[in-house]
């Protein structure tokens, strides 16, 4: 359907016409901007390797662990680093070629947020890691058969549909490896006999989707929270292989849909980075442009269901009545109010509205006047105050660890825009500030998304008057093939960065494509941030994050 | 005498889409003629019951934000009476399933169902929850809820648009009104898997697991 699109001729209105579009093809000798160069290290060596880079080059922030399955050569991870303090990207790439027994070590040890993203590997890669402290599936059900992310693998043929509930396991695997080479396995606790155990979801109105949480409790504080995942993994990343790439986009905008421009235009960067394509300064703009009102869509949003979890349903009232305004003007534009298949490789999918200027104009101050109201009726409520402010604090240093990007990472003083850092679109031309408060308490990643708000109606602002003529799709080739390599973007999102891995192998489709979920480490580190909190401040607190499950699951 | 027909008060009997389907249901549920006392004892609780039916909080994905804009301010549920959502299934009349329902999924939305009171009544919402949606050649996607529990309303959409969302609230609201609970049993969607299919094959888990 999305091909259908991409093949049509391009219309023939005026703009189209005026600046006729250029073959964009960069000669091969130049490598894509957003090409991975990475290092191979040998399985022995990786621990190692990877603690010389984070004590001695700063790589304190681990980005992603993709894992992939290379044929012949074994299965194996791509690690992503990042170091806060230079900007220096490093890329880690370690195979197990044992295919029958895949062994990797952990880092789990060195970054908090390997622990989940390696037991996303294990669940769809089988790979086992030496020295995990809890080696469960993540996603999958415990009895699921079969690693479905693996090329050979046949998920649909090994695994009906099951009806029946199920238990799950309180006791979880550590796998070690000895002197000699022999693997041992060390068997570890969640949950013991003694312990007061309290199932808060899947369906519960306040985790934002259906997510599960098995909560410890010793009396009314929380001692332990083990999050269970995959109630609503779509298997978005096995279908991708299969799509061809303006088929993948369709998929992008239903994951993280308060996201969903920011999302796609993730997407649409790697592969027009990767590809040579070219997009014109007024895609760029409209893309910024867009991007700004769906953060500011998602923060409203956020605060009306923080309000709604927290038991103010006038002020939910409220958020929505204003978040129903920037779903007028995606609606005139896109056609859609919340899937809204605008950015496509190469450009836009149509041109703006006439009156898009006009209205986002007209939407400036009104959202300026409203969002003192916001204040006057919940964020300055002493009761909100009371249960928000020194409440679920994370320091600098968990953020980092647990790899919380966006407004999160930023309520504890982790600067990580990836629009300052790593400028992209028009995000260098434009004139904003990056919120940063230090408490790193609900109360500030509360403030912080407000603040934001101002700051993206700021951008807009500039941008509005100035989105320069073109054309608003550059003409592409019928069938969009990628070079042979690994390619990485990033965007701002939402509620953190949005990366795309895209591994090709040359086809028409990915041989790979991995998507740095903003959600994952959002519910990964609430355990850190309700240890020894009130049970009754942990909707608040997970309110506070917001995640979107969709996004996480994938 | 024939049955009533029923009047939803915004939309009117001529502009609803489907009404061949909903004749067909009447005259079915009507085959050995209406009874004039019973029937007017029924159509006084179906007018309760179809003004006030409360759904569940069920959302898994996209549709459940579209669910939540429909509950707010401008298309503002309340109207027709639905506004009362209800967080426990104890306490719900209808559930609407707003989303993609996975494998994992499939047993917990089953079980909410059957934790539900009768009668109970089922909206599948959006493209996912018809059929898989966009996600359909999945391998960890439920191919449409009517596989796992009787569906009475189809509401198709990426999401759904508000108006459509309503559009099939009414729907339902007059097959609720063309209900008999008094005197003659009332036709039901028949369930895809019946409860005596899942105990066997809970059963047959918790031998295989006794024996290994």
């Amino acid at each position: 359907m999305e091909e259908t699109i991409q093949n049509k001729p391009v219309k023939p209105q005026a703009e189209a016409a005026a600046a006729p579009a250029k073959p964009a093809v960069v000669p091969e000798a130049v490598p894509a901007e957003n090409l991975v160069v990475s290092t191979l290290v040998e399985p022995e060596k990786l621990h190692g390797e990877m603690l010389r880079l984070k004590n001695e080059e700063g790589m304190d922030f681990l980005e992603l662990i993709t894992g992939e399955d290379w044929g012949e050569e074994g299965l194996g991870c791509v690690y992503n680093l990042w170091s806060t303090t230079t900007g220096k990207r490093a890329y880690i790439k370690a195979v197990a070629k044992d295919r029958e027994n895949p062994f990797l070590p952990t880092v789990s040890d060195l970054w908090d947020i390997a622990n989940i993203y390696e037991r996303e590997v294990f669940d769809f890669y089988g790979i086992r890691f030496l020295g995990h402290p809890d080696m469960r599936r993540v996603f999958l059900r415990e009895d699921w058969v079969g690693y479905p992310m693996r090329k050979d693998d046949k998920p649909e043929e090994q695994n009906d549909l099951r009806m029946n509930n199920f238990v799950y396991a309180d006791k979880t695997t550590q796998y070690d490896c000895d002197a000699d080479g022999q693997v041992h396995e060390t068997e570890h606790i969640v949950f013991s006999p003694e312990d007061y155990v309290v199932n808060i979801g899947p369906q519960h109105p306040s985790t934002h989707g259906v997510l599960h949480f098995r909560v410890a409790l010793e009396g009314e504080r929380i001692k332990k929270i083990d999050p269970i995942l995959g109630y609503i993994h779509r298997g978005i990343e096995k279908l991708n292989e299969s799509y061809t790439y303006p088929q993948t986009l369709a998929l992008t905008d239903r994951m993280d849909y308060l996201g969903a421009m920011q999302s796609r235009h993730a997407l649409c960067m790697a592969i027009e980075k990767a590809a040579g394509i070219e997009v014109s300064e007024r895609v760029q703009y409209v893309r910024t442009i867009m991007d700004e009102l769906q953060r500011i869509d998602s923060h409203i949003l956020f605060f009306s269901c923080l309000c709604q979890d927290m038991g103010a349903t006038t002020a939910f009232l409220y958020g929505f009545r204003d978040r129903e305004r920037v779903l007028d003007i995606f609606e005139e534009t896109c056609g859609g109010r919340l899937i809204l298949n605008y950015n496509m490789i190469g450009g836009l999918a149509h041109d703006i509205h006439p009156d898009f200027q006009k209205h986002v104009k007209a939407f400036i101050p009104y959202m300026r006047k409203n969002i003192k109201e916001y204040y006057d009726i919940f964020i300055n409520n002493v009761i909100a105050r009371n249960r928000l402010i020194g409440v679920g604090v994370l320091s600098k240093e968990d953020v980092i660890s647990g790899g919380c990007t966006g407004p999160t990472g930023r309520a504890s003083g982790w600067s990580n825009d990836v629009r300052k850092h790593a400028p992209y679109a028009t995000y260098d031309k434009v004139e904003f500030s990056e919120v940063l408060r230090t408490e790193g308490d609900s109360y500030a990643r509360l403030l912080n998304r407000m603040d934001e708000i101002e700051q993206s109606l700021h951008i807009i602002e500039q941008l509005v008057d100035n989105i320069p003529e073109g054309t608003y799709q550059t003409k592409t080739k019928p069938i969009i093939k990628l070079p042979e390599g690994t390619y990485y973007s990033a965007v701002e999102g939402s509620r953190g960065e949005f990366g795309v891995f895209v591994e090709s192998k040359g086809d028409k489709s990915p041989y790979r494509m991995h998507y740095r979920s903003t959600g994952l480490p959002l519910v990964a580190i609430m355990d850190k941030a309700c240890r020894d909190e009130l049970i009754a401040d942990m909707m608040a607190i997970n309110g506070t994050l917001d995640y979107v499950v969709p996004d996480i699951d994938r | 005498m024939k049955p009533k027909r029923p009047k939803i008060k915004s939309i009117p009997y001529e502009e609803f889409k489907d009404n061949e389907t909903f004749e067909k249901l009447v005259e079915e549920l009507n085959q050995n003629g209406v009874n004039v006392i019973v029937r007017k004892l029924d159509d006084l609780l179906d007018w309760g019951r179809s003004n006030s039916l409360w759904p569940l909080t069920f959302a898994t994905s996209c549709c459940g934000i579209e669910f939540m804009a429909v509950c707010a301010a401008r298309y503002d549920i309340a109207r027709f009476g639905f506004e009362v959502t209800r967080n426990s299934p104890r306490q719900a009349d209808v559930i609407l399933v707003n989303g993609t329902i996975t494998h994992k999924m499939a047993p917990v939305l089953r079980r909410l169902y059957d934790q539900m009171a009768d009668p109970k009544y089922v909206v599948a919402i959006g493209g996912c929850a018809i059929a898989g949606g966009p996600f359909t050649k999945s391998y960890h996607v439920v191919q449409g809820v009517d596989k796992i529990i009787p569906v009475d309303v189809y509401v198709p959409g990426c999401p759904p648009r508000p108006e459509s969302f309503l559009y099939g609230m009414m729907q339902l609201q007059r097959k609720v009104k063309a209900e008999n609970f008094f005197g003659t049993t009332n036709r039901k969607e028949k369930s895809p898997l019946s409860l005596k299919e899942i105990r066997k094959q809970e059963d047959e888990i918790v031998k295989n697991q006794e024996q290994a």
